[in-house]
Parts: C-alpha cells; structure tokens; sequence
C-alpha cells in the first residue's frame, strides 16, 4: 500500500510537470488556435538563458524574472516575425513552420549550450519547510509556483482590459477588429504569455530531470497528451490533465504494462482523447457554422 | 682487367637493383596509405542527442595533430577523416561506404555506439578493410573467428558486469539484487555479464530488474519499484543523465543499498556534481582510465602530459570529463598499431599488428595494460574498483580481470 | 496536352530511363547506394505526399510506415527466407491495412490534431520495434543484418561489371517507375479531384456524393502502403534495420522533402529526396554543431519564399519562358496548388 502511495505521489509530482506544459500549450491554442510543436524547444532554450544568468552568478529570483520577461518578448517577437506572415495560410504551412521552429531551436540550444547535461538549482532548498513525507520540497514548491501562475492567467484574463481582448480577437477575429482590438497584436500577446509560462515551466522541470538540449523532447508528448485530456481550451483542465497522465503513466508503467511501452500508452492516450472525447474532459463543447 | 671491371660494375648493378627492388618491395600499400600519409577515418555522433560523445573524436583529431606535428609516423603524417552520423545507423552505414569506397581510407578507427557497429561490421569485414578499436564495450565485436576485420578497445561491459558480481559474492553473499538498465544493447550486455557472474545463484539474488528508455522524462516510478522489491544490492546500469537521476532520487526516498555504477557514467562534473556529490558517497565502479577529477594523479607524469596536450591541441574540450582521457589513450593505441606496422600498410597488417599489442598506456590505471592476440580480441580487460568518497573516485582492492 | 507535347514527354521519359540505366555503370558503387537511397525517399515523399499534398491531412508520423515496411522486408527475408523481391508486395499490403485502420480515428482529427497524433506515432514507434514480446523476430535493439541480393544475371555495360549496387538500383528504379506511373493514373482521374475537393471543400464534397470515411481512409492507406513498400526498399538496401533508424527525425525529413518539392506534386518527390540526401551531408561541411537548425531555416524560408516547392519555382520560370504554353486551356485539376500559393 506505502508502495502504491508513492507511486500515486510521484506520478502528481511528474503530472505537475506534465501540467505546466499543458498550460504553456492551452494558452497558445487559446489565442491563435495552433498547436505549437516548438514549445517544448523554446522552454528548454529560456532555462538555458537562465542557467546562463545563474553562471554568471546572478541570484536566483533575478534570473527568474529576467528569464520570464525575455522569454514573453522573445514569444512575441517570434510571432509578429516568423508566424504572422504564414497566419492566414494553411495549417500545414503553419505545421512545418513551428517544426522549423522545434528544430532550430534545438539545434541552438545544442550548439550554444552543449550537450552534457547541467544541474539547474532549486528555489526551494530540500530541507525547507515545505518539504512533506511524500513530496519534495522542490515538487511542493513547483505545483504551488503553477497554481499561482494559474491564478494569475484567470485573473488577468477575467479582469483586464486586455484579457478581455484576447478572449475576444480569439473567439471572433472579425467583430474584434470591427471593436477596434488590434488582433494581430493579441496573438503577439498570446505567443509572449504562452513562451513565458513555459520559462517557468522550464525552470520547474529542469532542476528534476536536468538541463540539456532535449529536455523536453520526452516530456512535450505527455505535456500535448494533459492538454487534449483536461480540454485544449481550458487551462485548469491542462493542470488537472497533468496531474492525471502523470499519475496514470506511474500506475500503468509500474503495474500493468510495464516500462517499455510507455510511449505507446501516450500516442493511445492521445488518440483515444481525441477520438472519444474530443473537447477533453472539462472542455466546453464547440459549434461552428457549417 | 676490363673484363673484371664490367663484371664487378654488372654485379654491383645486379646486386644493387635486387636490393633496391628489395627495399622498394618491403613497402606495401592499400589504398589508404602511401609514402606521405596514412589515411584514418572515423564515425561518430556530432549532431544529435548522443553528440556529447562527439568529444572523443575531436581528441582523437587533437592528438593526431600532436603526432603530425612531432613529425608524424616512420615519416608519414596522419590523415583524419571524421564523419557525423548522429547515432543512427543507417547514416553510419552511408558514412562506411563513403569512407572505404570514395575516400579510400586504410581502416576506420573508434566508430561509436552498439547498433551503429552492428550496423557496418558484415560490410567492414566483406571489404576486409579494418574496424578498429570500436567505441563500444559491447561483447559481440571480440570475435576474431567470424570477423577478423573488427576489434574493440575498451573493457567489454559483461566483463564489468561479471566484476561486480564477483565484488558482491565476496562480499555480501546473501545480498538481494535489483536492477536498472537501459532498454537497450548496452544495458542487456551488463545484465547477462551480471548474471552470468553470479552463476546459479543469479535467480535467488536478483529481485528486480526494471528498464527504462531514453525517452523517459523522470524514472521516479522505476527507482520507486526497485525499492519496494526490498533489495539491498544495486546494479546501476545508465547513461550519464539517468544516472544523476537514479543517484539523486535513490537518496530522495531514502534507499542506501550497495549501489554499483557502470562505469560509462562517472563522470565528476557532468554526473556526481548534478546528482549531488553527497548523496553519492558510498558508489562503487570499475575503472580504468585514470579520473583527471582525482588529486592522487596530480603529480603523476602521465596526467601532466595529458594536462598540457590538453591545453596546447584541444583548449576547447573540458578536462574534467574523462571521455577524452578515453579518446587520448585509445589514439596512442592507434599510434602504436601504425609504428608497429613500419612500411606495410595493408588492411592486413593492420589487424595483423592490432592483434599484437602488449603495452601500457600513461593515463590507465597502474596494473591495466592493452594486450591482444590473434584469439583475444580485447585489449582491455583488467578494471579495478573504486569508490566514491563525496569528492574523486578513489580506488581500493585488487585489479580485476585476466 | 497536345499530341505534340504528348509525344514530346514521351520522348523525354525514355531518355530519362536510358539515362538511369546507364547512370549506375558512370560512377563508383558508393554514388550509386546514395541515388538509390533518393529513389527511396522519392517513393516514401510521393506516398506522403497523396495523403497531405493530394488530400490535406498532415501526417508529421510517417516514418512509422517506412519502419513498418522496413521491418517487414527484414524479417521476412531473414526469418523466413522469403526473397527480397517478394517482401515489396507484402510490405505495401501490410502498410496498407494498418494506414488504413489508422484513417479511422484520423477521419475525426483535423489539421492540427492529426499532425499532433501522428507526431506521438512518430514517437513512439522507436520504443514498440525494441518490445520484447516481439524481439524474437526484431532483434530488438540489435536491429537485423540482412545480406544485399546478388544480380540475377551478369551484364557489363561500359567496362564495368553489374554487381549487387547496381542491380540494387536498376530493381529500385523500376519498382519506382511503376509506382510513380500508377500515382499519376490514379491522381489524374476522378480519385484525384474527389482527393483534392475533400482537402478543399470537405462538406462540398459531401454533398455532392463522394464518401468521405472511405474515401480518406483508403488515402491513408495507399499512402501508407507506398512509404511501407519504400522502407522495404530502404532495408533491402541498407541491409540493415535497428530501431535507433527511424527515429522521429526520420518522419520530419520526410515532411521536409515533401515541402521542398512542392506539395500535391508528383515529380517534386524527386527534388524533396534530392534533397533530404545529400543537403545534410553539405550542411555537415559548413557546421557541425548545426546541421539541423540550417534545416530548420530552410523550412521556415521555403514556406515564405517558395511555397509550391521545386515544382512550383519550376513552373513559374517556365510560365515566364513561354506564357503561351503555360496558359493551357484544361489545367490538370490534380496538380493546381494555387489555392495553396500564400
């Protein structure tokens, strides 16, 4: 039983990961309905900025902040760049870009940063108090740093101005811009918001499962399989995916399938989402005119 | 008189063309080779997820300047052909062909990985063009009577294995074993070692064995398995970022068995530092290269020479890693293969003289040597274990192996 | 097309075929492994191509197909003694069904969903083909050793001999010849504009009676069956399948031929294998610590500056060399993409 406890523990501390990817990925869907295949690489490249900071003997929470507001003008410099002028093309010409995307972004990482894997510290020092019998002081900390970026979007989107906009130029671009948002700029926004929720997503993950080039390459398909769970267009239900998948891939590696075929569960996950229950579990149900 | 004149001139010229014809026939070339250069190729991950093993060839490259620039060898500069085929082999195998049939190399020295050997060897050996020295520990490629053409270097991993089965026999007999290990070529060679060194009492002493893929995020859920088998042994069989991982989450849940770690990941700096060296005191491996992390070679001749072609031909690669105190001794080993052959440079004489070595290289362990024969096809089989102390791999016991 | 042009590509394909019979025998046996290996990329990108370029749906997994295929070839040849000639035809059947069983689920995923479901396949394929259940005929991570099959016949054509490459390539050409030929019949005539009406105007199509699940399914499955018959190929080749081969690399490559050569275009296939060849081998001389990030920017600079591909910078120079031919009175439906032209 303290076994199966464990496992179920150590699969909401993996799902915590799982689920900040998912946010990062709810969020880019939210506003400009893509799915972006580069997040992963553009959070793995923010930790490495960071890392780069810390080297440098930058203290941490400095780095952090740094980290994040580059990461959201890096986002948003990379859509008005390279995705604007392919946004009202095709999906497939908007698919191969965000692959050019993933695999530039990789490579840069490599080619800057190298390949051997680097320890990213911490904020939450193991012996804290927030340290628990079945949880780290690090797993506390990051779903606690998640639920809190979580408040925030909910916040920011239920009572500014601007999050107003953005729900807005998301749902109708055409009324919107009749209103007078300047949509392009709300999907800039969305890419800023969506690249500096996975900075920190990044810097949760990497300090337990160490920083290199491909990071993320493993942990991007569970983070894809939490989002479709918990509804692509609601950001608690990627939490709450997360948390699931994770505990889920634990349960079933550990005493049911087995370790090797870990990834098959994921790609069976995905198609059985998308195929049974396409607006995730607490996703809301999309009609569109014919 | 004249007449003995012509005949002593014509037996002078006789005998001189004999002898220059001699002298002429004693070089013997493949193509590859001739009186200027020598013409060594290579293949390995330089892009990629495996590229941090890239290293290795780039030492290798920076130690062939080296002997280029002391004047080469018996005369000849050294030639280098590395080529990337990012770990996989179906690019390694393109990479073999272009290096036997365009760029006409003499052999191809230090390939790495399993299944990218695996991949080249059956062509390797058709075109009887020598595979040398393969970067892989794998058993398979210390077969003489099938491929004649292929060599490895370094200690063969079920050799490893069986060591530490040993150590434990000798000193925890009734110990209860779990087993991680890579879902691959390299962590099933350890396991049958493993388990062919504890002979038929494997099946009582080992509990658990649990894989995990390079793939995989975290492996949390498997060290979580292994400690509920209630095992006090541990076989550690990871690549370098699993391993930081399995130290580091081993200590987390609060599981001290006698944890033993294969030596591909024991690096200072880029595994027990991220682990945290703390939680790694207590770890045992076999080595066989000397640790530059290790302040017993500070004042040793071989690691200050090492140290200084470090700093002259390679600045750019770290000298805490000891994939290129690896890279270092496997190219003197090249070097020796070459001196040995003098002026014939055939494929054959290659493998010829790769199968007779006897030496000792300055950066392996004292009492490690490289020896082969025309039925031994591994030069490396003498380990001897260490364990770590919170700062170096420090050694104990005697040197293992025949 | 006019008799007289008709004639004119007739003329053209046979000096085509000459020229690749003759080709092998001009250069060193290594060259020709490496054209060989861009036959079969050309096959794999046209079979993707039917499904994403023809069709519309985006598929980021097919390199499980070519897995798929591969390892059927290097099974059946190795296990089962079949020969090689023989696994082609099982290869494609096999691939067929199991693209086909995957157009179901695919028939509700669009867009991006299937590119994300078949990226997850993509992914997880390496791990299925080192399952254990199945290892006994794999070889697990080991892979499969296969030897090259020697030529049927001895032949010498400019002094040089007919050996395995050779024949090797001569095989590969005409499996080619015939599946490009069989492509084109099939996307000229009414399967290729109810393809090519469902990728544009799928409830449209409905209504006007082409039956979409079936329709789309079976694509999957021909598509699937062709980039299956080119792993066969590939095995066969190589001579050697391990699952570290067909990472998900693989599959982006693939993607990244089909774009360079221009989608719904069946020739381009031959430009996009062109590439996918020998551009990396060229990127690794200019960096490499970057290979991939170069690839990277010519994906995202292709989309802006050349979106129909090799064949659409081909057919614009064309158009601007002889505007009287190019503004043909019936242009082949099949092959407009200038609904795709951003």
């Amino acid at each position: 039983m303290d076994a199966l406890m464990h496992q179920v523990f150590s699969g909401l501390a993996s799902g915590c990961i799982y689920g900040s990817i998912a946010l990062a990925l709810v969020m880019i869907y939210q506003a400009t309905h893509h799915i972006n295949f580069a997040q992963g690489e553009l959070a793995t490249f923010s930790t490495f900025i960071a890392w780069a900071l810390l080297q440098r003997g930058w203290p941490y929470w400095a780095a952090f902040i740094v980290t994040v507001a580059g990461s959201f003008v890096g986002g948003l410099a990379i859509q008005r760049l390279i995705v604007r002028p392919v946004e009202r093309a095709p999906v497939l010409t908007n698919v191969i870009v965000f692959i050019g995307l993933l695999v530039i972004f990789n490579s840069l990482s490599g080619w800057l940063f190298d390949y051997t894997i680097k320890a990213f510290p911490s904020p939450f020092a193991q012996d804290s108090a927030l340290a628990t019998r079945f949880f780290s002081a690090h797993e506390v900390g990051s779903v606690l740093v998640m639920l809190c970026v979580l408040l925030v979007l909910w916040a920011f989107f239920r009572f500014t101005p601007i999050g107003l906009a953005m729900r807005a130029a998301a749902q109708n671009p055409e009324s919107a811009r009749l209103v007078g948002i300047r949509v392009s700029w709300m999907l800039a926004m969305g890419w800023g918001l969506a690249s500096a929720i996975g900075a920190v997503a990044g810097m949760m993950i990497a300090p337990a499962v160490f920083l290199d080039p491909n990071m993320m390459t493993g942990i991007l398909i569970y983070g894809f399989a939490a989002a479709l769970l918990g509804g692509i267009d609601n950001p608690a239900g990627a939490v709450a995916g997360g948390f699931i998948v994770g505990v889920l891939e634990n349960l079933l590696g550990a005493y049911v399938i087995g370790t090797e075929l870990k990834l098959t569960a994921a790609l069976l996950l995905i198609v059985a989402t998308l195929t049974l229950w396409p607006n995730g579990l607490f996703g809301r149900n999309v009609v569109t005119r014919v | 008189m004249k007449l003995t004149k012509a005949w002593t001139l014509l037996a002078l010229g006789l005998a001189g063309a004999v002898f220059g014809t001699a002298a002429i026939a004693q070089k013997k070339y493949d193509p590859g080779a001739d009186d200027k250069e020598i013409k060594i190729g290579q293949i390995g991950p330089y892009s990629g997820p495996a590229s941090a093993y890239g290293t290795i060839g780039k030492t290798i490259g920076a130690y062939f300047d080296k002997v280029n620039a002391e004047g080469g060898i018996n005369g000849r500069k050294l030639k280098y052909l590395p080529l990337d085929d990012g770990y996989n082999p179906a690019k390694t195998v393109e990479m073999a062909r272009k290096l036997v049939e365009e760029e006409e190399v003499l052999l191809v020295f230090n390939p790495l990985g399993t299944a990218t050997n695996t991949a080249i060897r059956k062509y390797m050996n058709e075109k009887k063009v020598p595979q040398l020295f393969t970067a892989t520990g794998a058993t398979k490629f210390g077969d003489p009577k099938n491929f004649p053409y292929t060599m490895g270097w370094q200690p063969p991993y079920a050799a490893e294995a069986r060591i530490y089965a040993q150590h434990l026999l000798e000193t925890q007999p009734g110990a209860k074993v779990a087993v991680l290990y890579q879902n691959d070529d390299f962590g099933k060679d350890y396991v049958q070692g493993f388990e062919e060194g504890l002979g038929d009492k494997a099946k009582a002493m080992i509990v658990s064995k649990v894989t995990y893929e390079v793939t995989d995020p975290t492996i949390d859920s498997q060290m979580l398995s292994l400690k509920a088998s209630g095992a006090t042994a541990f076989l550690d069989i990871t690549t370098p970022k699993f391993a930081a991982m399995a130290i580091k989450k081993a200590a987390e849940i609060g599981w001290k068995p006698i944890h033993y770690l294969t030596n591909v990941s024991v690096s200072v700096s880029s595994v027990m530092t991220p682990a945290g060296l703390q939680n790694g005191v207590g770890l045992l491996t076999a080595a066989y290269v000397k640790d530059p992390t290790d302040p017993q070679w500070q004042q040793d001749a071989g690691m200050k020479d090492w140290l200084a072609f470090m700093a002259k031909y390679n600045a750019g690669a770290s000298v805490t890693d000891n994939s290129n105190v690896y890279g270092y001794s496997a190219a003197q080993t090249m070097v020796q293969v070459l001196k040995q052959c003098g002026d014939n440079l055939t494929h054959d004489n290659v493998m010829k003289q790769a199968a007779n070595l006897d030496l000792t290289l300055p950066m392996l362990l004292p009492g490690v040597n490289v020896k082969t024969g025309p039925d031994d096809f591994y030069p490396i089989e003498r380990e001897q274990l260490a364990k770590f102390d919170g700062k170096t791999w420090v050694l104990f016991g005697k040197v293992y192996g025949r | 097309m006019t008799a007289r042009q008709r004639r004119i590509a007739w003329l053209l394909g046979a000096l085509l075929l000459a020229a690749a019979v003759v080709l092998p025998f001009m250069v060193k046996n290594y060259r020709v492994f490496q054209f060989n290996l861009v036959l079969v990329y050309a096959i794999a990108i046209l079979g993707l191509n039917i499904l994403t370029g023809f069709n519309g749906q985006i598929s980021l997994g097919h390199g499980a197909f070519f897995a798929i295929g591969g390892y059927a070839a290097a099974v059946m040849m190795d296990r089962f003694g079949v020969p090689y000639w023989a696994t082609l035809p099982v290869a494609g059947v096999l691939c067929f069904g199991l693209g086909f069983l995957m157009g179901f689920p695919a028939l509700r995923l669009g867009g991006h969903y299937l590119a994300l479901a078949t990226y997850a396949l993509a992914l997880a394929v390496p791990q299925l083909l080192k399952w254990k259940l199945i290892e006994p005929w794999t070889g697990g991570v080991q892979g499969i050793v296969l030897s090259k099959p020697e030529p049927p016949f001895t032949f010498r054509l400019l002094g040089q001999p007919l050996n395995a490459d050779r024949w090797l390539f001569l095989f590969t050409c005409a499996v080619a010849v015939l599946m490009f030929v069989l492509a084109h019949n099939l996307l000229r005539g009414r399967i290729g504009r109810a393809l090519v009406a469902i990728r544009d105007h799928p409830i449209a199509a409905t209504a006007m009676g082409i039956n979409l699940p079936i329709v789309k399914s079976t694509t999957f499955g021909v598509s699937a069956a062709y980039t299956g018959v080119a792993g066969a190929l590939g095995a066969i080749s190589v001579a050697f399948v391990a699952p570290d081969s067909f990472s998900v690399l693989l599959s982006i490559s693939l993607l990244v031929g089909l774009v360079v050569g221009g989608l719904a275009s069946i020739p381009g296939a031959i430009f996009g294998a062109l590439f996918v060849q020998f551009v990396p081998n060229v990127a690794n001389d200019l960096s490499k610590s970057a290979p991939w990030a170069i690839y990277g920017v010519l994906l995202i600079g292709l989309m802006y500056l050349m979106p129909t591909g090799a064949m659409g910078l081909l057919r614009m120079t064309w158009a601007r060399w002889r505007p009287a031919a190019a503004l043909d009175p019936k242009p082949d439906p099949a092959l407009t993409t200038r609904r795709h032209s951003t």
